[in-house]
């Protein structure tokens, strides 16, 4: 079968924050309940200056590492995990997201947020994974990040803080954040 | 072109209309000199100058895709009132404009509909003008619309809208800069490889060769894949304009088996 050719995409621009954001976006579960973790942190651009206006989507399995298929995203009832969830960032350039930490999905694997940033002055949308930091050996045997430079790797990893992980973001520079492209793109 | 440095501050208004329009030209000559063909914008275009300090300067990692990334959220008619597919009927009154249909089919890049999946689309009012804070320049707000609609697509990968037809508007990119009218469109698949946010344009609309945005893709042909079609078999009588504009999403990654046992 031939491959049709994608429509091209073009950047969400400024306007998108009385569209896309809605209530409850980030909260894929309660902030607050005795599992929830909030995984946060900044976006930056190429001079280290926050970005206010960027738009970040997360999508993760459960905390058994299984994909969610139940709708509700858009109208939460408090009690469906539907594994994905939406934000803005603030004029400080900070998200937050109240969630679940991600299972593995097989013995082994390192399980990871995969993390979709949108923004004015991104052209197209990018993709990237946040790994979780604490099984050294599942992120030593990881496909993508053993694929990696190694001082790239960190890019990809989160941080383990009080509540959860931070996870800053950089657009462009030194320590760069590492964005993916897929087969078929 | 200009030998001046180009400003970073997006909203600096700087650059005249000819220097911007010269910085599009260099590119496209080159890009038609490389004849390698480019499908998708450039995440590096400096005419357009927010993209200056926030795109990648490393190129994207190839990554294979695996669990989560095979496969998208699942949205549902909890989610989504067939209601918001009509942009016109959420306020009081009707909303000043041209009113117009807009449909359109979801396919992936095997060609196969993408079904029973979430369109978000969000806009300006006939006056070029979005209820947006950040929006201040001095068009009327309608009071009549907001701009912003959601529908999921059927079983054949349909979408349709009923709305206004948006208006050109002014913005800092460069002195006197205008984008061409459109409708931001927001897009699932069904692996989330394919999430894709773009922009619908009319057709024959005059402010396309000055554009930054619409021309960070270099190839007219994939140009013209953002521009919707005139259909009069949408127009209806005494009611609305017709437009068409049909999507095609990157490659899935899943088998057709493995699509099958999604459904319910």
């Amino acid at each position: 079968m031939a491959d049709l050719i994608a429509t091209p995409g073009q950047t969400i621009g400024p306007f998108y924050g009385y569209a896309l954001p809605y209530e409850g976006d980030n909260e894929l579960v309660p902030p607050g309940r005795a599992d929830a973790i909030r995984l946060h942190g900044q976006v930056l651009d190429g001079a280290g200056a926050p970005v206010p206006d960027a738009l970040l989507e997360l999508w993760q399995v459960d905390a058994d590492g299984n994909v969610v298929q139940q709708p509700g995203s858009l109208k939460r009832d408090g009690w469906t995990f539907t594994g994905w969830g939406r934000t803005s960032t603030d004029d400080a350039g900070h998200y937050t997201f109240s969630t679940l930490r991600p299972g593995a999905t097989a013995p082994g694997k390192a399980p990871f947020f995969l993390v979709t940033v949108f923004g004015r002055g991104v052209l197209n949308r990018l993709f990237t994974r946040a790994y979780l930091p604490e099984d050294a050996d599942a992120l030593a045997a990881d496909p993508l990040l053993t694929s990696l430079p190694a001082e790239r790797r960190d890019s990809c990893i989160a941080a383990a803080d009080a509540h959860g992980y931070r996870f800053d973001i950089r657009l462009q520079g030194e320590a760069e954040t590492v964005f993916l492209t897929y087969p078929r793109h | 072109m200009t030998t001046q440095p180009i400003s970073t501050d997006p909203d600096s208004a700087s650059a005249s209309q000819e220097q911007v329009d010269g910085e599009i030209a260099a590119i496209a000559e080159d890009y038609r000199a490389s004849g390698v063909e480019e499908t998708q914008p450039r995440l590096d275009y400096p005419p357009y100058r927010s993209s200056l300090l926030r795109h990648p300067t490393k190129s994207l990692h190839h990554a294979d895709p695996e669990t989560i990334e095979l496969w998208a959220p699942c949205f549902g008619h909890r989610d989504v009132h067939p209601l918001e597919a009509d942009l016109t009927i959420q306020h009081g009154g009707e909303p000043l404009g041209e009113r117009m249909k807009l449909v359109g089919r979801i396919v992936d890049g095997d060609g196969r509909p993408v079904r029973n999946q979430l369109v978000e689309i969000w806009q300006a009012n006939a006056g070029g003008r979005y209820v947006h804070k950040r929006d201040q320049h001095p068009a009327p707000i309608d009071p009549n619309f907001t701009g912003v609609g959601r529908c999921l697509t059927d079983d054949d990968g349909n979408y349709a809208f009923t709305t206004i037809k948006p208006g050109p508007y002014p913005w800092k990119n460069h002195r006197n800069a205008w984008r061409p009218a459109h409708i931001h469109f927001s897009l699932f698949g069904t692996d989330f490889t394919q999430r894709m946010i773009t922009q619908m344009y009319f057709p024959g609309d005059p402010l396309f060769a000055l554009d930054p945005i619409f021309q960070s893709i270099t190839d007219p042909k994939a140009r013209e894949r953002l521009v919707a079609q005139y259909d009069h078999s949408v127009t209806t009588h005494e009611w609305a304009t017709g437009y068409r504009w049909d999507i095609v999403l990157t490659g899935s990654h899943r088998t057709p088996l493995e699509t099958e046992t999604d459904e319910d």
